[in-house]
């Protein structure tokens, strides 16, 4: 399977042909086909295998719960595609949480006409992405809507993780003086999606960062408890959007600094080619860490020890100017602006 | 980033603001032409670091913020039409016509598709035989070369569904305009480095003449944008007006004459009306006769009546720097880039929305140049 010039790895043998049809959606005997031959076999565990509406499963203490529908265009690109986004979406919903996730939902609406060869392609991404971050998937539907009703495939998972007995992560706990840390380069994930959107097409080497965060923020978690404040992931909206929202919330400023803003060369590339401002490109494998200023250098190597933050940076400060929600940027020549959030969608520009 | 970071170096930017402090003895009004440059200017705090003599007055440069409020109905008008694909430049997309916009129009079922080059509308139109293919030829001097070339092919390859709907816009006329209103008292211009690169530096040697005022054609990252403001303020100190170029490593004297010559085989200049601004005699480029069967307007017969163009935007007196976002009632009030007045709100290259964005205009108290009337900067 080739597109734009991109080759989408599928490690399943071909069902060339074969399409999803409004029939695997019905309930019947196609449903029950499509589930066994495809779903059960690839998650297969002793909560999914009793084959019921629902899971019983015992739970521990605190326990974060997390949702998230993933409707990513085009559906493959490079680095991931919408199976392992819609498993580490999850995941690192519930890491920013402190928790180390569990258990999934899974939920499909397919589009009447999907070839079979792209669904399995995402169920094994799906597979791959779930035993890569430990978790088990317990529950799940699927339905079909027909042709033009929808779009190839969309995913929502839920999850469940258990929470850290040291982590509090409550963006009340924040003070003036805290430090901001990114654990990678920004925009990758915008950007590789965008690269392959009609209209848009370049030729690019970058990758999607999907990934999952659990491992790393437990071992965080284990090693400065407390000290995280909050974490979040920037995803839709990216750094800006979640910045903006934590200022807001805290009616405090944010100060960060463009130097300090982590950003691979090519992806600074395009965006300056697109006019896109990379502060507001969703990422898939970033958590922003509010932490308390004396443990911030500490927990800044400590996370680039793992490859998952090799590039880490501290970006910024939580200000003392209350009362004024803002962000505020440093940029690389010393002026100073504010960074708004996304009103809508960002469009390219014209020249 | 090679080419760029250089430009950035934040040693050569605080050695350039000091030669600038240095040299100027009283308050000097610049005016950057090129929307482009008004949000180098505000996204990189320049305007802050400035020293508060400087007064930048941001200029007409934003094509988006200029094309006229009936040339977004004749989009809409023809994006209404069953078996159209309306092609267009994303920034289009936001701007408000007299009662929807073109994302709007796209949300409702229209075929509208962001584009990044009029050429890619050629690949559209060969592959959608049985649809018209209409692309929104906006821009200045710099995007009518490739808008030209579109046309060109279409005919070299006979496609018959293909036709551009322009609005295209000189600058050099708009610059006279600004110069001609009695309320204007700007000493000194930045040129648009980018249009210069396209047409090359003639057209600018007799403005400079007649209105006896300097002209510096000036690039757009942090360096070049403070190299030009010295430039212009030495010039201003010594009592001199000349054209000069900064931007020497893209801008040359004749131009890009490739580019030039397929403009004018295409085009023909005739008079334009600019949003805000009304009409500038010979202030655009429209389709000559040996192209008119590419012409949307001619081949659609579009018909717009009456158009409405929100009061309350003063976006005619932004665009000629005689206001600035700030000073407009609306602003960050009733016009904001999810419902905005009007269009320098929601174009990239806009001065509402780079005052919008970056600065977060006067409500979040931000330090920043509002006051042009006396010369006076509030930190």
């Amino acid at each position: 399977m080739e597109k734009n010039g991109f080759k989408m790895f599928c490690p399943v043998e071909s069902y060339s042909g074969e399409v999803i049809l409004l029939g695997h959606g019905s309930g019947g005997t196609l449903t029950a086909k499509l589930l066994n031959d495809y779903v059960f076999s690839a998650f297969g565990n002793e909560f999914l295998d009793k084959k019921h509406d629902g899971a019983i499963f015992q739970a521990n203490g605190r326990m974060a719960f997390s949702t998230d529908s993933y409707v990513v265009s085009p559906i493959f690109f490079p680095g991931g595609n919408i199976g392992d986004l819609a498993v580490n979406g999850t995941i690192n919903d519930l890491a920013m949480c402190g928790a180390m996730p569990k258990y999934l939902s899974l939920s499909f609406i397919l589009e009447e006409g999907l070839p079979i060869e792209e669904f399995t392609c995402v169920i094994q991404s799906i597979r791959q992405a779930a035993i890569e971050a430990g978790v088990s998937i317990i529950t799940g539907d699927t339905k079909v809507v027909e042709k033009g009703k929808g779009d190839r495939i969309f995913i929502n998972t839920s999850g469940l993780g258990e929470v850290h007995p040291a982590a509090d992560i409550d963006v009340n706990r924040i003070k003036t003086g805290d430090r901001i840390i990114i654990n990678g380069n920004i925009a990758s994930h915008g950007i590789s999606v965008m690269s392959l959107r009609e209209g848009l097409e370049f030729e690019t080497s970058i990758v999607s960062d999907t990934t999952n965060l659990n491992y790393l923020i437990f071992d965080l978690l284990e090693a400065f408890g407390s000290d995280v404040k909050l974490l979040r992931d920037p995803t839709r909206g990216g750094v800006s959007s979640v910045l903006n929202e934590i200022a807001g919330q805290l009616q405090t400023e944010i100060l960060i600094d463009q130097r300090s803003l982590p950003i691979a060369e090519e992806v600074e590339s395009a965006c300056e080619m697109l006019g896109l401002d990379p502060l507001y490109i969703a990422n898939e494998g970033l958590f922003i860490c509010f932490i308390a200023e004396p443990s911030a250098e500490a927990a800044l190597e400590f996370i680039r020890r793992d490859p998952k933050g090799k590039n880490a940076a501290l970006i910024g400060r939580v200000g003392g100017a209350v009362g004024k929600g803002r962000v505020v940027m440093e940029s690389r020549i010393g002026g100073k602006r504010i960074i708004n959030s996304l009103p809508g969608e960002q469009l390219p520009r014209i020249c | 980033m090679q080419y760029l970071s250089e430009f950035r170096d934040k040693r050569i930017t605080s050695h350039l603001i000091e030669k600038i402090r240095c040299l100027v003895t009283r308050p000097w009004k610049l005016m950057e032409i090129c929307g482009g440059q008004t949000h180098s200017l505000v996204k990189n705090g320049i305007l802050d670091m400035l020293p508060p003599e400087i007064i930048m007055v941001h200029g007409p440069g934003c094509p988006v913020c200029v094309t006229g409020v009936k040339v977004i109905d004749e989009a809409l008008y023809l994006a209404a039409m069953p078996d159209v694909i309306l092609c267009s430049f994303g920034d289009m997309l936001r701007v408000p016509g007299s009662t929807s916009s073109l994302l709007e129009a796209k949300a409702r079922g229209a075929d509208v598709r962001i584009l990044y080059s009029p050429l890619e509308a050629l690949e559209i139109a060969r592959a959608n035989p049985g649809k018209e293919i209409v692309f929104f030829a906006v821009g200045f001097e710099t995007t009518a070369p490739a808008n030209a070339l579109s046309v060109m092919q279409a005919k070299h390859l006979g496609l018959t569904n293909y036709s551009i709907l322009s609005s295209h816009v000189l600058v050099p006329p708009a610059m006279e305009a600004i110069l001609q209103d009695e309320e204007t008292d700007i000493d000194g211009f930045l040129a648009a480095g980018h249009v210069c690169t396209i047409m090359g530096l003639e057209e600018y040697y007799p403005i400079v003449e007649k209105y006896r005022k300097p002209i510096v054609v000036t690039g757009f990252e942090p360096i070049d944008l403070l190299e030009g403001i010295y430039m212009c303020v030495s010039q201003l100190e010594s009592g001199e007006y000349r054209l000069e170029n900064q931007y020497a490593r893209n801008v040359s004297r004749e131009g890009n004459t490739a580019a030039i010559k397929t403009i004018r085989q295409v085009f023909a200049v005739g008079d334009r009306d600019w949003r805000g601004i009304g009409t500038i005699p010979q202030s655009g480029y429209e389709l000559n006769e040996s192209f008119s069967e590419f012409d949307a307007r001619r081949k659609f017969h579009i018909a717009i009546r009456e158009v409405f163009e929100n009061p309350l935007c003063m976006s005619g007196l932004i665009l000629k720097g005689l206001k600035k976002p700030v000073d407009c009632p609306c602003f960050d009030k009733s016009c904001k880039p999810e419902h905005p007045l009007g269009a320098p709100m929601v174009s990239s290259e806009g001065a509402c929305s780079a005052y919008y964005h970056f600065t977060a205009g006067q409500t979040a108290g931000f330090e920043h140049q509002t006051n042009i009337a006396d010369g006076e900067k509030r930190f």
